[in-house]
């Protein structure tokens, strides 16, 4: 046990080109589908919370339950979508990066915008009144809650990120885990536990486990100014 | 705009009227206070004559004709204020206005420099004291010159002092032509700043005469027990 730890810090101490490939191609994928969830899943969890129309609520619902989709699900889908048959087949992202991004973003999108709804909508029952008073248009007040939550509004970013970083499962299946190429930190920990090259995941573990950690002190950190700054 | 004209408003909640056959006419010039006690229904009024609520029965007309699409605001008694600067909480009122960034700054920082507030402009708005929030608040209202301005209780929780400052800014806003409506339960507040004033008693507008002939010749029996200060009790304890 602690030599393999020992061996596990050994491949981050001399920064080994495998470990940095797959921690690199780990980070490009999951902020890439954050981005992409972020500009889908915060003015739909906004809209959602400030519009009215029939069938809110289901939305609001249906929202809700997309958060708990298993990622194999998900990965699933995204492959039937992807492979040659599919519809967008003759795209060949199937067994790329970007195919990886996809299903990473159908993720992270529902988990994003519902956590924006209920944040953006505690927001618009203090505010609507004014901002009706103020004559604002649906994309005004849209940007103005966006705006006005931008702090709590990070929480649900490191939420998607978290979701993205750590699933395995749809990554695995549209990705395929291919070395040099889709391998990403929780596929690669996967495949080399199952191979007993334990030293390789525990290093892997330790970054993801960092990660984990340095973003939500940061995450601490700017909640802490924001109040102390904006009250 | 003006004249506004009420005929037989009614607000109802379920089946209690919280406004009962409202009839008034409200005139162009001056400030006009909507006086009576908690729960009169001088807010609720306030959020009609916005445009915020519509009522349930009879009419409300601005000039003869429907609610105007801009030159009316209105200041709330909890001012909603964002995460942001001083500033940024002014500005934002322009935003619908689709105007340039720099007129924006210059008609903002006009307006804080009015209020007292231009040196404050980059402090975040939610660390201001009760007195500089409603100064803020005014500003807000006042950044887009409105033609009718609506101030539901701006002094409620304020000091003498700055329910001298917000009154001294309510003055300098009428003296630029706009029409004030404020509601107050403050018998010396209403009797120092409006020129005349709608008593409302549930939900019925009792009275609405001069300033100085309301506190002299109270002409309902309401308005009298309200200016002897015993109309809240008598409200309270009845069965």
């Amino acid at each position: 046990m602690s030599e393999t730890f020992g061996d596990a810090l050994s491949l981050l101490g001399r920064l080994d080109p495998a470990v940095l490939g797959i921690v690199w191609l780990s980070f490009k994928v999951s902020l890439t589908a954050v981005c992409i969830g972020a500009a889908i899943g915060l003015p739909l969890g906004a809209w959602v919370a400030v519009a009215e129309f029939p069938g809110r609520s289901v939305l609001a619902v249906l929202l809700n339950g997309m958060m708990g989709v298993p990622s194999v699900i998900v990965g699933v889908i995204v492959y039937l979508l992807l492979s040659r048959s599919g519809p967008f087949g003759p795209m060949g992202l199937l067994y790329s990066p970007a195919a990886m991004v996809v299903a990473q973003t159908l993720l992270v999108v529902p988990l994003v915008a519902a956590l924006t709804r209920q944040i953006v909508e505690d927001a618009w029952r203090e505010y609507a009144i004014e901002l009706r008073s103020l004559r604002f248009n649906m994309r005004q007040c849209i940007s103005t809650l966006l705006y006005d939550c931008r702090f709590s509004l990070v929480v649900a970013l490191l939420a998607g990120l978290g979701r993205a970083m750590s699933e395995v499962g749809a990554v695995m299946i549209v990705g395929g885990n291919i070395e040099g190429f889709t391998r990403v930190m929780t596929t690669a920990i996967a495949l080399e536990t199952a191979k007993g090259d334990l030293s390789l995941s525990l290093a892997l573990g330790i970054v993801l486990i960092s990660v984990v950690l340095v973003l939500n002190g940061g995450a601490y950190t700017l909640r802490y100014w924001a109040m102390r700054r904006y009250g | 705009m003006f004249p506004i004209r009420l005929a037989g408003a009614r607000f109802t909640a379920g089946d209690r009227p919280l406004l009962d056959g409202i009839d008034l006419t409200i005139g162009g010039d001056g400030i006009t206070v909507f006086l009576g006690p908690n729960g009169a229904g001088k807010s609720l009024l306030m959020l009609l004559l916005a445009g915020l609520l519509i009522p349930d029965g009879g009419r409300i007309d601005w000039n003869g004709g429907p609610l105007p699409d801009a030159g009316i605001d209105m200041m709330f008694q909890q001012p909603m204020l964002l995460r942001a600067s001083v500033f940024a909480n002014v500005a934002l009122a322009l935003k619908p206005l689709g105007m340039k960034q720099t007129d924006v700054r210059r008609q903002t920082m006009e307006v804080l420099h009015r209020v007292g507030l231009g040196h404050r402009s980059e402090d975040s708005a939610r660390l201001l004291s009760g007195g500089e929030k409603q100064r803020l608040a005014l500003a807000r209202s006042w950044v887009r010159r409105p033609r009718l301005l609506l101030l539901d209780e701006p002094t409620a929780s304020l000091d003498p002092t700055a329910t001298e400052a917000v009154e001294s800014i309510v003055r300098e806003i009428r003296t630029e032509g706009a029409k004030i409506l404020m509601t107050t339960h403050n018998l010396g507040q209403a009797m120092r700043i409006s020129d005349d004033i709608v008593f409302i008693d549930a939900g019925k507008v009792r009275e609405h005469t001069a300033t100085a002939r309301f506190f002299s010749y109270p002409q309902s029996p309401e308005a009298k027990l309200f200016i002897q200060g015993e109309l809240p009790w008598r409200i309270a304890f009845e069965p």
